[in-house]
């Protein structure tokens, strides 16, 4: 019983990270048709937004103090962030100790300025080229935005803690009234989860109830009418790439302290990604969400020691195993609908 | 000649003059002079352009005539690596077992693959044969490590049984040879300035490739070539004339793994190991690129592609800031500063950029690749010489 909780539990974060870059996925090929490789790039420079944000906020001058010395018994040198200088040791230590949560409001206005340009400066002429050519041309610039920031930020892992307060874990277990020790969870990953199933409600409730919502649905289902009725459906849509985009992005920037960013780490995503939006279902968004968490949760399963015993190496491969056997029993996925992508 | 139609014999013989000259065609520049890093007339390289070119030529097969994209090509080739390697190990040193069990291990499998993945088509088709690649790597990586050896990659070792062969020679592993001329042995032509390289296992792909590319043409002009374009332009309407194309795109998929097959089971022969990564899918995405650069679709196209981005990938890789100063020496030293910095992230281990940019801006301009910018360019010459016979031609052409 414990064991199956705390795989169900460490399956959960893993599987928020896939839902999320899958929910993007999805929005994009839903409003707009295009399949977007790109998007776990848009992921990496998200962790990477708050590796900027961190360096930033710990950019220091240096000082020489001369009441202490160094080994050789030279001053020392003091380096001081100037976020200490500006708001006093105490404040200013917070502020850099939460860096990585701050930088979700600094990582959305980047996100959705960088979703923005991609629609209007590459995505949108290729509305009408054939699905190959998007996904050839998403692919070349995910390579480029990938060596870009490889160019800046060199091709070492850098890791990016979470704040203080989170560092700890969870002993959930013995909350339940389980023997204490069992079943320990790592606090972030808790607020991961948390920040991922509240993302995941802000996006359905932004489509479900707001007129802006409608209409999006309305030009997903039939965009043509939308657009005879006097909508500027296209604008719409290219709002919805951005969303998309700051979806991937703020999942990026909560990753950052579970797994060190390295500009691969989109690439590596994106494939497990792309597998959960066809098991899902292509242009199901529930569907994207419920694989995202189903896979995730099937992974940590599949790689208790008890199965690897039982049929090795079967944590490497359980997700493509499931992935195939569902496209071929249910092809459409497990919700997806009629007529997607099926020309 | 050998039932090709003219217009194919002479680009037979042109790509059959290229690869037999090639060792001067890519040496043009002196031994000691400051070009000579853009020589690309050393064997290693040579070898390179060769076994991609093939295996660009077999993807070509699947993608450019049937349009089914697979993102798991790779898979195929380091299978053929593998089962090269195993033939070293266990049968002879002679490359000849070892190229032909690569291409039959490599022709099962994607059989296997082929089968359950072009049940779907598109996208999902992708993603299937994404999905197959990465288990198979991750495979190779981890349970399969008695038959792979894992992160180290497979070797050749002292005490390999090799029941044809002899497991050593003097103490140490024998060279892959074909049938006693080893694959290594060059001959060594100094002209003047200039060094030609001759090296057998070059000449060995270069048959290799020749043959291949040959095949590769009699499928392109054959009936059944025909209907690999059949599924391409419209997959229902041939359905709805009575055919199934199942048959047809899995042939296709059948053939285009025995290239990468090939392809790998000549990298063995040239250099003996094998290793996962070659089965990654970003080695995937590097042929899907060699193709659409060349020009999907095109017989000489792929090789042009191959040839294209392990040259570039060579130069660029080797030039650094240093080389760059030397280039600029005559500028002042302020401009010479700022083309360095500018030109800096673009080279050394920045090629990558460079190679994904080329990419962006063929896909976006140039759908067809190297070989529609050379069409266009010859298409302006014509449309020089003779105007108005083009505007004439160019009013009829919508209706055809």
């Amino acid at each position: 019983m414990d064991a199956i909780l705390l795989q169900i539990l460490n399956g959960l974060d893993k599987g928020s990270a896939y839902a999320l870059i899958a929910l993007g996925l999805t929005l994009i090929f839903g409003t707009l048709g295009v399949v977007n490789f790109a998007h776990g790039a848009l992921f990496m420079i998200g962790a990477f937004c708050a590796v900027t944000l961190s360096r930033l906020l710990s950019l220091s001058f240096v000082t020489i103090d001369e009441t202490q010395t160094d080994f050789l018994g030279n001053p020392l040198k003091v380096e001081t962030p100037y976020v200490e200088a500006w708001f006093g040791p105490e404040t200013g230590a917070a502020i850099i100790d939460w860096s990585v949560p701050l930088a979700i409001l600094f990582s959305i206005p980047i996100m959705a300025l960088v979703g923005l340009f991609m629609e209007r400066g590459l995505i949108k002429y290729f509305y009408k080229r054939p699905h190959a050519d998007q996904i050839l041309v998403t692919f070349g610039l995910a390579i480029v935005l990938q060596e870009i920031i490889k160019y800046f930020f060199g091709a070492n892992p850098i890791p990016t803690p979470a704040p203080d307060a989170f560092a700890g874990s969870l002993d959930f277990g013995a909350m339940i009234g389980m023997d204490p020790n069992v079943i320990i969870y790592p606090y972030w990953r808790i607020v991961y989860f948390l920040f991922a199933a509240g993302i995941i409600g802000a996006v359905f409730a932004f489509l479900q109830f707001t007129t802006f919502g409608m209409v999006v649905r309305a030009g997903m289902a039939d965009r043509q009418t939308v657009g005879l009725l006097g909508i500027n459906i296209d604008k719409r849509f290219t709002f919805m790439f951005a969303l998309a985009a700051v979806v991937a992005g703020l999942a990026g920037v909560m990753y950052a302290p579970i797994n060190s960013p390295n500009y691969h780490m989109g690439m590596d995503f994106l494939v497990l990604s792309f597998v959960v939006v066809v098991v899902g279902g292509m242009g199901s968004l529930p569907g994207a969400v419920l694989a995202g968490f189903l896979l995730g949760i099937l992974e940590s399963f599949a790689s208790m020691a008890q199965v690897v015993a039982l049929l090795p190496g079967i944590n490497q491969i359980i997700i493509y195993l499931v992935a195939i056997v569902i496209l071929l029993t249910r092809p459409r996925g497990l919700m997806g609908r009629k007529g997607v992508m099926e020309s | 000649m050998l039932g090709l139609n003219k217009k194919d014999t002479s680009l037979f013989l042109l790509v059959l003059v290229l690869v037999v000259l090639a060792p001067f065609l890519l040496n043009p520049f002196p031994e000691n002079s400051e070009l000579a890093q853009f020589n690309a007339g050393y064997p290693d390289l040579m070898q390179r352009f060769l076994i991609f070119g093939i295996f660009a030529i077999g993807f070509n097969i699947l993608f450019g005539l049937t349009g089914y994209l697979s993102f798991g090509h790779a898979a195929f080739l380091g299978v053929g690596s593998y089962a090269g390697v195993w033939m070293m190990k266990l049968l002879t040193m002679n490359v000849i077992p070892a190229i032909f069990m690569s291409v039959i291990f490599a022709g099962l499998f994607s059989l296997l693959v082929g089968y359950i993945s072009l049940r779907r088509s598109g996208i999902y088709f992708s993603i299937l044969t994404l999905a197959f690649a990465q288990m198979s790597f991750s495979l190779a990586y981890s349970v399969l490590t008695p038959i792979t050896n894992g992160e180290t990659g497979l070797q050749l070792a002292l005490d390999d049984p090799r029941i044809l062969g002899v497991s050593q020679e003097n103490g140490a592993i024998p060279a892959a040879n074909l049938f006693g001329l080893a694959m290594r042995e060059s001959y060594e032509l100094s002209l003047g300035g200039w060094l030609f390289t001759f090296n057998a296992g070059y000449y060995l792909c270069a048959v290799v490739m020749m043959i291949a590319f040959y095949v590769a043409v009699r499928i392109f002009r054959s009936p059944f070539g025909m209907m690999l374009r059949a599924v391409k332009s419209n997959q229902q309407r041939m359905n709805f004339t009575g055919l199934n194309s199942r048959p047809y795109t899995l042939a296709a998929f059948v053939i285009s793994g025995m290239y990468a097959g090939l392809a790998g089971g000549l990298m063995v022969a040239m250099d003996p190991l094998a290793g996962a990564e070659r089965m990654q899918w970003t080695a995937s995405g590097e042929v899907v690129l060699m193709t659409i650069l060349g020009g999907a679709g095109t017989l000489i196209g792929p090789v042009l592609g191959a040839g294209f981005i392990k040259y570039f990938e060579n130069i660029f890789s080797k030039i650094n800031d240093n080389v760059l100063y030397g280039w600029f020496s005559a500028l002042p030293e302020g401009v010479a500063d700022f083309l360095v910095f500018v030109i800096h992230p673009f080279i050394g281990k920045g090629w990558h950029l460079t190679l994904g940019i080329m990419f962006m801006l063929i896909v976006i301009f140039l759908p067809g690749g190297i070989m529609e910018g050379v069409e266009r360019i010859g298409r302006l010459f014509k449309r020089k010489s003779s105007d108005k016979d083009s505007s004439a031609r160019a009013s009829a052409a919508p209706a055809e």
